[in-house]
């Protein structure tokens, strides 16, 4: 029994949480690993597309609520996506045309525009702040649980509850049909291969008849998809605000290096590695060895391996870990 | 140290800048520009030393930054005699003895040796480092929080002249510098940009948290910024009063601009020393071995060069000299907060905005795009909200309105933003451009 309610603390704290800042993190960084593969830079402007598709689409919820549309038990915000992802791809590809093109077409060195997306970084941060303002805000609405902690107790007779909330049901689902319908397009669509053709081999690629620019338009296009959702998930989930959008660069730079940059794959692997080490060891293990330790055994303390305020810490230890012993990632990724 | 007339010309036209502002809108508002804009300007060197001279791509500086500023606070406040005998000296132990196990275990690792005898090493320096946080550290650590927690907890500082500050925050800076460079400079550049930026943000956690060492989110006032006079003591020193009466000025205003004007000296004259030395070693052969490094390090390489050891050099040089310059900001600001610190587009990616504008790998750049960015940054606060306030004039009273007026404040990312992209666009060699690239 004791051990049973260890496994459901386990779960309700660690693992449930974990899975999905995972899903969040894998599809912000899989928005970093396709624009490094096909563009050739590392993105610094994606934590703040993130945040400017979640503030439009939390606008456009917003409005919706106001006509009174709903989508009954799920949240308004499913509704709003649509709006957003349109947004921020008008935004990303404008942003193409009128910044990155210039550098693209010039052969500028990939430092160059690393810099340039910092400028961007810095319009995008501006034009959200601008649009939404710089508080904390939650937008989720609808039915909270799909199984509240009293359920379960009924339910299973344990002391320890397990709550399954609606948006990591959400999350999880939405995660894994966007990474499903992505892997689907990338490996059996014309243009899908075209891209990852492009991103093995730009000079082949352009033999073959592939239209960079095209390319280059629809990776936009399926970034701000990507981003957008992502956002949207993570603020469903915990709450939005600009300023912890831009920190999330972090763990989500983070995530697609350990998994090897332009590598879609490596990008959900590394959000997994990384959103379960930092649940894991920012998580007071207290409860879970309150049950299975017996009471003489018991040592003091929370058993936290790492104040959660350090919870960057651990993104970055993985990082560098794993940059230093394996230099293109765990699932090799490019070196360029 | 000359100047081309271009860059003469652009120096000109920022100063006239600056005392446009002074006449339109006021002194103090162009001098507290000035000082911001000088103190970033320390900044902007080190970081021009860092990208310029050796193509390193910090952005993690906000971190070594705010170390200075923690320098100025263990430098110049005053002795906690309490804090000593109740934790201190346990804390500075913990921490050494930590520092000591944590190189012994780079050490095992590096001997090569592997199989039991390591892993047994290595789980006995583990069990160690735990035994010591958990037995010596965190007891020391909450006694001295205990002491006065609502005014000190902290362990107060050596009762030093600030200027001291200076000195032990470029170390501390160095200090931190190095030990990341040894981790990360192996890394390729935007790798090595993420690391940094990581680096920077734990550096900033670490002051925001550990309330032992500076109080935390809790702050810090009061801090003295000798040799640069108190408002307060200059409208109460009698040679102040009569020149006052001479020349008729406000005592409050007049006492304002004083010490400020004071601190702009100062900062300037700091500046100059570093700015001094940085054109010295930019043109010795030293200098002309980390531009060769930069444009082609295999070369270089193979000229015999150790390029990770310059890089090393470079990287700790460059961020002591940002150290100084968070000393000199906390000075200026009077204040020490951690918080404020945790803001890597003012305190990162502004200053490198600097850098890209004023032309990297030009000293006088650096300075220059210091200045320019300063002044766009600080003005746009005040003049964003008006100018949204002429443009919405013909809005009726609203929530919009309301809202357009009261974000306008954030233009001023966007604008800098806009100024960075047309820089890359249009001139990416800078205002300044370094004399001989191409």
């Amino acid at each position: 029994m004791d051990l049973l309610n260890a496994l459901v603390a386990l779960l309700n704290y660690v693992l449930i949480p974990a899975t999905s800042y995972a899903a969040q993190l894998s599809l912000g960084a899989l928005g970093v690993t396709l624009v490094y593969g096909i563009l050739r830079f590392s993105n610094f402007a994606h934590g703040d597309t993130l945040a400017f598709g979640t503030a439009v689409t939390i606008l456009c919820t917003w409005a919706l609520q106001s006509v009174g549309i709903s989508a009954g038990p799920l949240p308004t915000a499913l509704i709003a996506l649509p709006f957003g992802i349109l947004a921020t791809s008008a935004l990303l590809l404008a942003t193409d045309r009128l910044v990155y093109r210039f550098h693209r077409k010039s052969k500028a060195p990939p430092v160059r525009l690393v810099i340039v997306s910092m400028g961007v970084m810095f319009v995008f941060n501006g034009l959200t702040r601008f649009i939404i303002g710089v508080k904390d805000r939650s937008f989720v609405d609808g039915e909270r649980f799909v199984i509240s902690a009293a359920q379960f107790k009924a339910m299973t007779g344990l002391q320890e509850g397990l709550t399954l909330r609606t948006t990591t049901v959400i999350t999880v689902l939405t995660a894994i049909c966007v990474v499903a319908a992505l892997f689907w397009f990338m490996n059996k669509t014309w243009t899908g291969r075209a891209m990852r053709a492009f991103s093995d081999n730009e000079d082949l690629a352009l033999l073959s008849g592939v239209d960079p620019e095209r390319v280059v338009k629809i990776t936009w296009l399926i970034v701000a998809a990507l981003a957008t959702i992502a956002g949207v998930l993570y603020g469903l989930d915990k709450s939005f605000k600009p300023y912890t959008y831009f920190q999330l660069l972090l763990p989500i730079f983070a995530a697609s290096v350990v998994g090897g940059l332009g590598n879609p794959l490596g990008a959900i692997g590394g959000g997994i590695v990384v959103a379960f080490s930092e649940v894991g060891l920012t998580y007071a293990w207290t409860k879970v060895a309150g049950y299975i330790l017996p009471a003489s055994l018991m040592p003091e303390g929370l058993l936290q391996l790492v104040a959660i305020e350090y919870k960057f810490a651990i993104s970055f230890i993985i990082l560098v870990a794993v940059l230093l012993f394996r230099p293109t990632g765990l699932f090799s990724g490019k070196s360029l | 140290m000359t100047l081309t007339n271009r860059a003469t010309y652009l120096f000109v036209i920022i100063g006239v800048l600056y005392l446009s502002v002074g006449v339109l809108e006021s002194w103090s508002l162009a001098l507290t520009i000035l000082n911001d804009g000088l103190i970033a300007a320390i900044m902007a060197l080190g970081v021009n030393m860092m990208w310029g001279y050796a193509g390193l791509f910090n952005i993690g500086i906000a971190g070594f930054f705010s170390l200075g500023g923690l320098a100025v606070v263990l430098v110049s406040a005053p002795i906690n005699h309490e804090a000593w005998s109740a934790g201190t000296v346990q804390i500075l132990f913990a921490l050494a003895a930590g520092v000591a196990i944590v190189a012994a275990s780079v050490r095992t690792v590096q001997r090569g040796q592997s199989g039991w005898p390591r892993a047994l090493v290595l789980a006995g320096l583990a069990v160690a480092g735990v035994m010591l946080f958990k037995l010596v550290y965190l007891p020391a650590t909450e006694s001295v929080e205990a002491i006065n927690p609502a005014a000190a907890g902290n362990i107060g500082g050596l009762g030093l002249p600030v200027p001291f500050a200076w000195l032990v925050g470029a170390g501390l800076a160095a200090g931190a510098a190095w030990m990341v460079a040894r981790i990360s400079l192996r890394l390729r550049s935007d790798y090595l940009a993420i690391a940094t930026l990581g680096i920077g943000q734990i550096i900033i956690s670490v002051q925001k948290n550990e309330d032992w060492l500076d109080r935390g989110v809790k702050d810090i006032y009061d801090i003295s910024h000798w040799p640069v006079p108190d408002a307060v003591a200059l409208q109460q020193a009698d040679w102040f009063l009569s020149l006052a009466q001479r020349f008729g000025f406000d005592l409050q205003s007049g006492s304002t601009i004083a010490v400020n004007l004071a601190f702009a000296t100062m900062t300037a004259l700091v500046l100059g020393f570093i700015l001094f030395l940085a054109e010295l070693s930019l043109k010795s052969p030293w200098g002309r071995m980390m531009r060769a490094i930069r444009d082609n390090e295999t070369a270089a390489g193979a000229m015999g060069k150790d390029v990770r050891k310059r890089h090393l050099q470079i990287f700790v040089l460059g961020s002591a000299v940002v150290g100084i310059a968070g000393a000199l900001f906390v000075m200026f600001h009077g204040i020490f907060s951690p918080r404020s610190f945790d803001d890597p587009l003012r305190y990162t990616f502004l200053i490198w905005a600097m850098v890209i504008l004023g032309g990297s790998g030009n000293n006088w750049g650096a300075v220059l795009g210091a200045l320019v960015v300063m002044l766009i940054w600080i003005q746009a606060e005040y003049l964003g909200p008006l100018v949204l306030q002429v443009a919405t004039g013909p809005l009726s009273d609203g929530p919009l309105k309301a809202h357009l007026i009261d974000s306008a404040v954030q233009m001023r990312l966007p604008l800098v933003g806009i100024v960075l992209i047309a820089v890359l666009r249009f001139s990416p060699r800078g205002l300044i451009p370094e004399r001989g690239s191409k």
